[in-house]
């Protein structure tokens, strides 16, 4: 089992829990789900006088690791504060980084990201910086102390899924060693398979559930996608090849003259 | 039976709707209010007054939907301006495809084309391919409604005392359920002294004038990250909202929120760039974890709370079911058990 910062989890689902069309609804998603992680975003004005506080006991009671995150920080700075103020909140020193570079792809600003990361490693968190499939970002992450990558599968909430499979796969077999999580961009279950077949650590997503049709409908078909895809991983799948090879042996067959 | 004698705590539109079928139905009423009238310290006072049961499905659970369906006949009951234009909902052209999402998950409505959407909203022609009419709905104006329920209760004599209601002899845990309510809490979130499983959602709008664009019904733009609404208040005056923020702060709108609601305005149509901001409001809504709105009992209190975002749409039917439950024992399908 991946151990993410020491943590080794009981599931490789980690769900967001924005835009749900309630708590309750929210709440039953995580018990279909079986996810290990719940990500919290902190908005600042509303961590200012805790008065975010009815919705976030509420996550807490889901009895699952909260992994705040910083989302729709544009920089450094911003995310640096946001990350502070959810350290305080959760009482955790894990923290899941998005610095945003581009409004409307939000796209991760690189530079800001390692900026960022470097400071709050130092700082003593616990970074899950949210990036790209690039390896040079990689290698600076993980440079400055992080210890867990979340590449994402596609842009933030696009549902397009894994749409650089070579770049995720040269970045799995580059760091075979480092704790992996897709994160954004998985709209269906299927695509959430084929990152676990790939041999990522866990999945990371949050609109896919939250916004269909039957939340918890669709967190137990990840919940099951997640699964099958780490079993099948597990049990070292067959090679693909291009000459067909019968399944059932051809001598000693009965044949008719 | 002896008539009830109760005293309602709070002027919101919850307060009012049920201090109106209280007093119709002879019950012998006091109402207090922190400021002794409806106004800005109430979420009310923000709301945007859509009566769209079948819109506000896409997202709510069934019992929104189906108890919504009361709302507009209420109001007009009480002689409050309803108009029953419908409302239109519209995408911009790269995301049609949240029209074809909103059309499989409501219920009600008619696909429109360009042609019909100039004949419904003029002033719309060529902002949309296509869109979605809900012909049944309606709107009022939210401060204008309140003005009127109060005035019919002055005319019975009912009139609104200032006090916070905290003062009021009472005692929830010791008194039994066989005695008669004497106090009905509709006082919002700020019962979540009293009521812990409520929590605050900050709802942010605006109020604009444009002598540009006229509207005949609410129009909401669906927007995978800022959908907006726009309901008309006549003389090309119009509520722009809302924003929906797990949040109980009430005091400040963020110029991240304007900026988004004011751009998903000027996109609508670019005419909007040249309205003039009249009001900015924002307040933090009741919600219980379901987002559906409760009925609780508590000693000889009545809770009746966590309206949501449907303050206008849902009043009416929880005004009906406490009174039914004041008069007659008939117990509302949202009352639940004393969690306190």
């Amino acid at each position: 089992m991946t151990s993410f910062y020491g943590v080794c989890l009981p599931s490789a689902f980690m769900l967001g829990t924005s835009q749900y069309p309630s708590p309750a609804i929210l709440a039953e998603a995580f018990r279909k789900s079986a996810a290990s992680v719940a990500t919290v975003s902190v908005r600042r004005e509303a961590a200012g006088a805790h008065a975010g506080e009815g919705f976030w006991s509420l996550v807490r009671d889901l009895g699952v690791l909260v992994l705040p995150n910083t989302a729709g920080c544009y920089s450094a700075s911003e995310a640096i504060t946001t990350a502070k103020m959810a350290r305080e909140l959760f009482e955790t020193d894990w923290i899941k980084l998005e610095v945003i570079g581009h409004s409307d792809s939000l796209q991760p600003d690189p530079f800001g990201l390692v900026d960022a990361a470097a400071k709050l490693c130092r700082d003593g968190f616990k970074v899950f910086p949210y990036t790209t499939e690039d390896l040079v970002l990689a290698d600076r992450l993980l440079d400055v102390g992080c210890e867990v990558l979340m590449p994402w599968g596609s842009p933030i909430g696009t549902g397009l899924g894994l749409l650089n499979p070579y770049g995720l796969r040269s970045l799995r077999a580059h760091y075979p060693d480092v704790p992996m999580v897709i994160d954004a961009g998985i709209g269906l279950p299927s695509q959430a398979t084929q990152a676990m077949e790939m041999g990522f650590d866990a999945i990371l997503l949050n609109t896919a559930v939250a916004k269909a049709g039957d939340p918890v409908l669709m967190a137990t078909a990840f919940s099951r996608a997640i699964e099958a895809g780490k079993l099948a991983r597990d049990a070292d799948p067959m090679e693909p090849r291009d000459m067909a090879m019968p399944s059932t042996p051809v001598i000693g067959k009965a044949f008719l003259q | 039976m002896t008539i009830p004698q109760i005293t309602i705590v709070g002027s919101g539109v919850a307060g009012l709707c049920l201090a109106t079928e209280l007093a119709e139905r002879g019950a012998n009423l006091n109402i207090i209010d922190r400021h002794g009238r409806p106004a800005e310290h109430g979420c009310s006072w923000w709301a945007g007054g859509m009566l769209a049961p079948f819109c506000e499905g896409e997202v709510a659970e069934e019992p929104v939907v189906r108890l919504g369906q009361e709302a507009a006949n209420w109001w007009q009951r009480h002689n409050v301006d309803i108009k029953q234009n419908g409302s239109l909902v519209l995408a911009l052209s790269r995301d049609g495809r949240e029209l074809d999402k909103f059309a499989r998950r409501t219920r009600q409505h008619e696909w429109i084309d360009a042609d019909k959407l100039a004949v419904l909203e003029p002033d719309l022609a060529g902002r949309s391919q296509r869109g979605l009419f809900f012909s049944s709905e309606a709107h009022l104006s939210p401060r204008d409604a309140l003005g009127c329920l109060v005035d019919e209760l002055k005319s019975r004599n009912i009139t609104i005392g200032i006090g916070d209601g905290l003062d009021f002899s009472y005692n929830a845990r010791n008194v039994s359920s066989e005695k008669s309510i004497n106090r009905i809490d509709c006082r919002g979130l700020s019962a979540a002294d009293a009521l812990k499983d409520l929590r605050g959602v900050k709802g942010e709008m605006l109020v604009i004038r444009s002598t540009d664009i006229n509207l005949s019904r609410p129009v909401r733009l669906l927007h995978p990250r800022i959908p907006i609404y726009l309901v008309p208040r006549g003389d090309g005056v119009f509520m722009l909202g809302a924003t929906q923020i797990e949040s109980k702060n009430g005091h400040f709108a963020s110029v991240r929120s304007v900026l988004e609601l004011l751009s998903a305005a000027y996109a609508l149509h670019p005419a909007f760039g040249e309205a003039e901001i009249l009001e900015i409001g924002v307040d933090a809504r009741p919600a219980f974890p379901d987002n559906l709105p409760r009925i609780r009992r508590c000693g000889d209190t009545l809770y009746v709370n966590g309206l949501f975002r449907h303050g206008f749409l849902l009043a009416p039917s929880l005004a009906r079911m406490s009174a039914d439950y004041i008069f007659s024992k008939k117990i509302p399908e949202v009352m639940d058990e004393n969690l306190n």
